[in-house]
This record gives structure tokens, C-alpha cells and sequence, in this order.
């Protein structure tokens, strides 16, 4: 039998895990646009402070990169370790996106990183904006390789299950790529991270003003991340990856725990703005009518089904599974069993929801009524926490509208610094973006639960069958070093921040033959 | 989609890409290994020790991806490997983990506070980070050689019945030795190759050291592989063009059996002579100051040692000692064929893109590093 403490505390270090390397990839893939931006207005001007301002958001860049690269190095050997079977069960299909990010993306952004720091004064200018640059997209494409795997977690398309193999097995790789799930999930996460590299720009660059200090350099760097910023704020709202949401049950499951919507509303459902999500019924509801329906479904007639009728078909197809499930065992028993083959090839996509019952008993194919009324309430995930993790997540997305658009319009008329107020406000959005960003992957994969693949595994039937002290061992240690690494970080971002950039030019990297000339300590803001 | 080469050259093909994988990690990222093994020793004061880091830190975060890319394909290409493997060793790789975590931080934090203390932590989270991949590695191949604990139920899943100190027999840990000495070896070579005096002249004598212990252990290694460890052997016949099923075939143990190719495939003895012979003539090399050479050479006698692990094994990638007939196989262990074919479309594309600007990398970077080079780039670690 599984052992769910296990489960529940390899869930809980993968959550962990993940969200902590989570807050370092989005800065990542956003400062490395803005480098790569004020580099090339370095290029073309010839303008000294451009450059400045490459290198000093360089520094703080790569710090933040430093701990990206880090905590990715446990996500990418985590599944094999801790959910091994679902290494086994869909290795054939998940794999292949993990490894060509490798190839294509993380190659050449962990390549050139080092030439963007090493490489002042060992290349031309263009040469070096160049290596900037192939950071940046290897930095994205990076991102649209994992969502790519991750999409496929929520959709899982473009593959069959092989009973001789035992496991979900590729099909169509286009489709596993062109996944729209995916193809939404990745504009909106990207944007996101411009949206976080922005924030981190612009609050940093407020704190210079409010100091008053470094005062040309903040203006620049603000009036990049403002417009930068209001651009990726948009796109990350309208673009938002909501629409990937109607294409299969769980996903509309989300959709309606996201909404606390218990039972189905007639189309275009209305949006709830605010509601105490109970068991089964909310209180306190406030809804607008119709704009729900709208945003997810972009017509006035799709039926959006609620949590109670979602769950009444996961227990027709749960049934379904079980005829699926005992062909399997025929299948497994007598290769040659052709009768069982073509049970097995027409009611697969419901394999996954018999190994719901797993958790009940072994032995599914004796399953009752009652154990399958069990397994299909499994399928809901925790309402109010997915209900007000999206709230906050949509909440900030707008205010981030509100944000940028107000401070691209005060750059725009080249006000920037003069109204105090707004620079507190511009310091005290800086955790936002990190609050919605989590707020967002709470939503996505909190809401993906029971499943680890939609509907094709059930996360606890994934998990390795590890002990409790392998656990103990494993969480004791990622908390502590994870917990010291980040102390550590922020302290050093703070005091780079505090020294700020560099006023003299230590880039040229003197001939051979000429004496160093040094500096001072102020000369070397990140060392 | 017609898929040009049949699965068994397929899964074959695959195979040779592990190998070649596992191979670019350990000479590509095995220098910067073996220098983190010999930051505390080879460089004794703050200037010479900034030198090692810098002379790695343009250029380790693109090596570490081999690895990165290793597990990647080791997912993709071969599933249940990564399922019964990285699961089965937990504790191991939770340890290789939170050394490897160490590093990048490492690199980044430790010039940002002048403090001899904090410069000191560092130098040994970098030393960690080095040293303890750098083994534990050699102990998990020790380990597959020896045959794994683990057995597979009737749905694949796979269950290990061993522990951490269960991997810390005397053969695994010679392994271990053998895998740390050459990586080491292969880090005092580069050192040698790229800076002056005294830290140079350290290098050069702990990677002439740990070259001939190389040699040594990985002969002995040698030795009891022959006369002293049971390999596996299929009894049974294998169908190379099946599906993936790992339960469909018998396995019996056997004195010698890791011999079995070399003697069915004698121009296989090439690869455990090039690991010796490489060890021998680094060791040489760096006796006669020809670092060149002896890079080169500590290259091609990594190449061998690894090779010689693979060919033992084949067609094996992960005996079972509990359970051999469920042994994992390049025949019933790897992804579909379509899947196999999909990956080698997207190696044989990118691999040579990314040789090509690794290259152009190195060549940017190259030129002996010292004090001097250091101060003047205010980016340095």
C-alpha cells in the first residue's frame, strides 16, 4: 500500500522546492531583457551610462542567477528521485521537452551568462550586446520548454498509453508542443517575469530618488522599466493562460473551484468578485453577470459545468476506468488477448481514473459504489484557497496595469522623481509581483490536484517508494540551506544596492603593458 | 512518420549518446570538479585561490548543463533508468545535490564581502561542491557494477530494498577513487595549463599525483572486476526490437561476466588501455611540464575509464542483485522508438551548435589567468 505521509511530504518538498526556485526564474527571464535592452541603447548612443546601468542591474542580476541555477539543479533530478513512478509512467512523452531544453535553451544561457560577465573588454561592443542577447533567449526559451512539459501535465495530449510498456507513450510530438495549454502558459509566465524584472527595476531605481542619489541613472532605468513594464502588464492580463482552461474536465474543474462554482450557471456565467467559499455553498457572494462565461469561454452560449455535475461525471468515467483497468490486467496477463486489446485501446482515457481508487483499495477491479463516490469527490480540488490565491493573482495583475501605466505616463512627461509619494508606492509594490507569481502556480498546480497528469495519474500513485527518514533527511537539509542561501542573498543584493552603481568606468580592460590603475572600493560595486 | 534506423539501432544509437553524455560532463565539468577538490590545497593565499576560481568561473555554469542535459536525456531516452536509479539512491544524490548547490553560490557569493572568514566558507562550499560529486559519482557506478537492490512489481514500479550505507561497500568505494583521482588529475592538468608559479607548480604536482593513483586504482578496480566480481548475464532470448518490458527475460549472475564483451570484441580492450595509458602518459606530461599534453591526455584516459564501465555492462544499464531477471536493459529499458527518434532529430541538431559556441567561449577566455587579469575586470569572482 502507498504510504500517504510520504506522499504528502514528497508533495510538500516539490511544492517547496519549486516555489522557491520560482522566485528567482521570473526576475531572471525579466532583468535579462531589460539588460539586453539598455546594452543595446548603449550600442547605438556610445552613452557611457547606458552601460552603467547594464552592469549594475548585471550584478544584481547575476546573484538572483546564481540562485536559479541552484535551486533548478534539484527540479530537474527531483522527479526521478521523489515520483519516480511518474518518471516511469510518462518519462516517454515528459522527458523529451525537459532534455531539449537542455539542449536548445539552458545550454546556451549558462554559456554565455559567463562571456556576459567575463567578456567586457575580451570582444567588440556589438559582439558582447550579442552574447547579452543569446542570455536573454536562452533564459525564455528555457521557459517555453518547461511549460511545454508543464502543459502537458494539464493537458496531456498528443500520446496514448502502451500496455506492453505499461506507461503514456508519445504520438504526436507536434501536438505535445503546440499544446495550447502550453503555448497560453508560456506567454503568460514570461510576461510575467518582464512584469517582475520591471518592479524590481523600477522600486530600486524609486529607492535611488528618495535618497537622491544616482539620480540620472534612476530616471533611465525607470523610464526603461515603466514602459517595459506596461507592456508586459497588459500581456500578461489579456493574455492571461485562462483560456487554455476550458479544454479538458479537470481544467474546468479549476475553473470552477478557481470560482467556487458549486453547481452549473446558465451561460455566460457570471464572475464572482467576492464570496466566503463553505462546503458545497458560498456565503456572502457578490457576482457580476455574465463576464465569467466571456473571459473563459469567448461565447455567450458554452455552459460552464459546476464542481457537483464535474464530479458526477468523474464517477461515470471512474466507472469507465475500471473496465479499462481489468482489460489492462487481461492485456498484462495474455499478450495475446486480442478482445482485451480493443477494450483497453477504446476506454484508456479513463485508466487514470480507476487508479483513483488505488487509494482505497488494491484491488480496483472489486471497487463499490461507495469507494467510487469516494475517489470522484477526490477530484475536487481545495476551493478557497485556489478561489483566493486567483483572486489576488488577478487583483495585482490589474493593479500592475494601474501601476505602470502610471509611472510610464509620469516618465513620459519626464516627471519621474518628483512626486514623492508615488516612489514609497513605486518601494512598496516590489513584493508583488513575487505574491501574484506564486499566487499564480498555487492556482495552476494546486489546481491540478488529485493528478499529477491530468486525468492519466493521480499524484499520490506517482511518488517513489521512499521511507519516511529519506524524507525527513531530505526536507531537514533543503530547508535549512534553502533558508540560509536566501538570508544570504538578500543581504548581498541589499548592500550592492546600497554601494549602487559605479560612477567610474572600470570596463575597459587595460592592454597589456599598462598599469592597472586602481580604483577604490566604490570601482568595484560587486566585488 | 517513417523512423529511418530500426528501434534497435535506435535504442543502440541511444546508448552511445548516454555514453557521450556522461563522457562531456566528466571532462567538460570534471575540471571544474577537480579544481574545487583542490581549492583549498593547491591555492593557499587569497590572491592564488581567486585565481583557481576565476580561471573556472567564466565557464563552469555552461559545463554543469552536461550534466543537466544528462539527466534530461537519461529521462527522455531511458525512463525507468531514471526511475529505479535516482529514486533507489536517494541519500546519494541528495547529497550530490545540496554539494552541487554550494557552487553556483559559491562562485557569486564569495567575492561580494571582504572577510578572510567569509572567503573561507566559501572555499570550502566550493571544495564540497567539487569533491563530493566528484566521488559519490564513481560510488553510484561502483554500485551498478555490484548490481542495485531493486526489484520491479508487475506495474513497473520500481522498489528499493537497500539503504545509503548499503552503497558504501569497498568495491564502490574504489570506485569512488578512481572517478575522484581522474577528475582531479584532469583539474591539476588545467591548472597547470593556465596559470604561474606557485599555484601552477601545486597543480601540476597534485595532478601528477592523483594521475598515477588514477592509473593505479582504476587497474586495481581492473583486477577485481576480474577475478573477483560476479557480472550478470541474459539467459534467455531478448527480442532487441520489442517494446520496453523489462519483466520478459532471465538473468543469472556470474564470475567474470563484466568480461564478456571484451572477449567476444577484443578491439574493445581499446577503451581500459586508453584509461590507463592516458593516466600513465598525464602522469609523464606533467613530469616533463608539457600541459598541453597532459590535459589531452588526462581527457582521453577519462574517455577510456568511462568507456570501460559501459562496455562492461552492456547490455546492462542498472543490474538488479535482488531480482536479476528484472534488470534494466538497453533492450527493454528505454523510451518508444518515436520518442528515441524525436531526441536524436533534436541532439544531432543542437549538439554541434553547442560544441561550436562552446568553443568560441573558451577561445574568448583563453590565455593564461592571474592576478593581474583578475583586477582588471571588476566582474571577477
Amino acid at each position: 500500500m502507498i504510504d500517504m505521509t510520504v506522499v504528502d511530504l514528497s508533495r510538500l518538498q516539490f511544492a517547496a522546492t519549486a516555489m522557491y526556485h520560482f522566485l528567482f526564474v521570473p526576475l531572471t527571464l525579466g532583468l535579462s531583457f531589460l539588460m539586453a535592452i539598455m546594452e543595446s541603447v548603449y550600442v547605438m548612443t556610445g552613452r557611457e551610462i547606458w552601460r552603467r546601468m547594464t552592469l549594475f542591474w548585471g550584478t544584481l542580476f547575476g546573484i538572483n542567477f546564481a540562485m536559479g541555477v541552484a535551486t533548478g539543479i534539484v527540479m530537474e533530478f527531483q522527479f526521478g528521485m521523489n515520483w519516480s513512478y511518474y518518471s516511469h509512467y510518462v518519462g516517454d512523452v515528459f522527458g523529451a521537452p525537459l532534455a531539449i531544453e537542455g539542449l536548445m535553451a539552458f545550454f546556451l544561457e549558462a554559456t554565455f551568462i559567463g562571456l556576459f560577465f567575463f567578456g567586457w573588454g575580451r570582444m567588440s561592443a556589438v559582439a558582447h550586446l550579442v552574447v547579452t542577447w543569446l542570455t536573454a533567449l536562452g533564459a525564455n526559451f528555457s521557459a517555453l520548454w518547461i511549460l511545454v512539459a508543464n502543459g502537458w501535465m494539464q493537458h496531456p495530449i498528443g500520446s496514448t498509453f502502451n500496455p506492453d510498456t505499461m506507461r503514456m507513450e508519445i504520438t504526436d510530438f507536434m501536438a505535445v508542443i503546440f499544446n495550447p495549454v502550453a503555448q497560453a502558459k508560456f506567454v503568460h509566465t514570461v510576461s510575467a517575469g518582464y512584469v517582475t524584472g520591471s518592479m524590481f527595476v523600477l522600486a530600486v531605481s524609486a529607492w535611488f530618488l528618495l535618497r537622491g542619489r544616482h539620480i540620472g541613472f534612476a530616471k533611465r532605468s525607470m523610464a526603461v522599466a515603466a514602459s517595459f513594464g506596461l507592456a508586459s502588464a497588459l500581456s500578461v492580463v489579456v493574455l492571461g493562460d485562462e483560456s487554455g482552461y476550458v479544454a479538458t474536465e479537470q481544467q474546468k474543474m479549476k475553473i470552477a473551484a478557481m470560482e467556487a462554482m458549486w453547481h452549473t450557471e446558465p451561460a455566460p456565467a457570471p464572475l464572482t468578485v467576492f464570496a466566503i467559499p463553505g462546503d458545497g455553498e458560498n456565503r456572502f457572494e457578490v457576482q457580476i453577470p455574465f463576464v465569467l462565461g466571456l473571459i473563459t469561454t469567448r461565447s455567450l452560449t458554452q455552459e460552464l459545468p459546476g464542481i457537483f455535475d464535474l464530479v458526477e461525471r468523474a464517477g461515470e468515467r471512474i466507472a469507465n476506468g475500471i473496465v479499462a483497468y481489468k482489460a489492462l490486467q487481461d492485456v498484462r496477463a495474455d499478450r495475446m488477448n486480442a478482445e482485451a486489446r480493443a477494450t483497453l485501446e477504446k476506454t484508456w482515457p479513463d485508466l487514470g481514473y480507476a487508479l483513483l481508487l488505488k487509494q482505497y483499495r488494491p484491488d480496483v477491479e472489486n471497487a463499490t459504489s461507495e469507494d467510487i463516490a469516494k475517489a470522484a469527490l477526490d477530484t475536487i480540488p481545495n476551493v478557497p484557497v485556489l478561489f483566493w490565491s486567483f483572486r489576488i493573482m488577478v487583483g495585482l495583475g490589474f493593479y500592475f496595469i494601474a501601476f505602470f501605466g502610471v509611472f510610464f505616463w509620469v516618465a513620459s512627461k519626464h516627471r519621474l522623481g518628483d512626486n514623492r509619494k508615488l516612489l514609497w508606492i513605486a518601494l512598496f509594490s516590489l513584493p508583488l509581483p513575487w505574491v501574484a507569481i506564486e499566487a499564480g502556480w498555487l492556482v495552476a498546480e494546486y489546481g491540478r490536484q488529485p493528478w499529477a497528469v491530468e486525468g492519466v495519474l493521480p499524484t499520490f500513485y506517482a511518488a517513489s517508494g521512499l521511507t519516511l527518514w529519506d524524507l525527513a533527511i531530505s526536507l531537514t537539509f533543503f530547508i535549512v540551506l534553502y533558508t540560509a542561501l536566501a538570508i544570504i542573498m538578500v543581504i548581498l543584493m541589499v548592500r550592492v544596492i546600497q554601494k549602487g552603481p559605479s560612477d567610474k568606468n572600470p570596463l575597459v580592460e587595460t592592454p597589456a603593458g599598462t598599469p592597472f590603475v586602481p580604483q577604490g572600493a566604490n570601482a568595484h560595486p560587486d566585488r | 512518420m517513417t523512423i529511418p534506423f530500426d528501434y534497435e539501432i535506435m535504442r543502440l544509437i541511444w546508448w552511445l549518446l548516454l555514453g557521450v553524455l556522461l563522457i562531456g560532463f566528466a571532462i567538460m565539468d570534471g575540471f571544474d570538479l577537480g579544481i574545487g577538490a583542490l581549492l583549498p590545497f593547491a591555492a593557499r593565499t587569497e590572491e592564488e585561490r581567486r585565481v583557481l576560481i576565476n580561471l573556472i568561473g567564466p565557464t563552469w555554469e555552461g559545463n554543469q548543463v552536461w550534466l543537466i542535459l544528462g539527466g534530461g536525456a537519461i529521462f527522455a531516452a531511458w525512463p525507468a533508468l531514471y526511475a529505479a536509479s535516482f529514486s533507489g539512491f536517494y541519500i546519494a544524490m541528495i547529497a550530490i545535490l545540496l554539494a552541487l548547490i554550494l557552487r553556483p553560490v559559491g562562485f557569486k557569493f564569495r567575492g561580494k564581502v571582504q572577510d578572510p572568514r567569509w572567503h573561507a566558507l566559501w572555499d570550502w562550499g566550493l571544495f564540497i561542491g567539487g569533491f563530493v560529486p566528484a566521488l559519490i559519482f564513481g560510488v553510484a557506478v561502483g554500485n551498478v557494477l555490484l548490481g542495485v537492490p531493486f526489484r520491479l512489481d508487475e506495474t513497473l514500479r520500481p522498489f528499493y530494498d537497500g539503504n545509503f550505507f548499503g552503497l558504501l561497500s569497498p568495491f564502490a568505494l574504489l570506485s569512488g577513487l578512481v572517478s575522484l583521482s581522474m577528475l582531479v588529475a584532469h583539474g591539476g592538468a588545467l591548472i597547470a595549463l593556465r596559470t604561474q608559479g606557485a599555484v601552477q607548480e601545486r597543480g601540476r604536482a597534485y595532478g601528477r599525483l592523483a594521475a598515477l593513483a588514477a592509473f593505479a586504482l582504476f587497474g586495481w578496480a581492473g583486477l577485481w572486476v576480474t577475478f573477483g566480481l560476479e557480472g550478470y548475464l541474459i539467459t534467455s532470448t531478448i527480442d532487441t526490437l520489442a517494446p520496453s518490458n523489462p519483466l520478459a527475460k532471465t538473468v543469472i549472475t556470474e564470475p567474470g561476466a563484466w568480461l564478456a564483451n571484451y572477449s567476444a570484441h577484443p578491439w574493445m580492450m581499446i577503451a581500459p588501455v586508453l584509461g590507463l595509458g592516458g593516466m600513465l602518459a598525464a602522469w609523464l606530461a606533467l613530469g616533463m611540464n608539457r600541459y598541453m599534453t597532459a590535459f589531452l591526455a588526462t581527457s582521453a584516459g577519462i574517455f577510456g575509464i568511462i568507456s570501460t564501465a559501459g562496455l562492461s555492462l552492456f547490455p546492462f544499464l542498472l543490474p538488479s542483485s535482488v531480482t536479476p531477471d528484472v534488470s534494466l536493459t538497453v533492450w527493454d529499458a528505454s523510451s518508444s522508438h518515436l520518442t528515441l527518434f524525436i531526441m536524436l532529430l533534436a541532439t544531432v541538431f543542437f549538439l554541434p551548435i553547442i560544441l561550436a559556441y562552446t568553443a568560441w567561449v573558451y577561445r574568448i577566455m583563453r590565455g593564461t589567468v592571474t592576478a593581474e587579469t583578475i583586477d582588471r575586470n571588476p566582474n571577477a569572482y
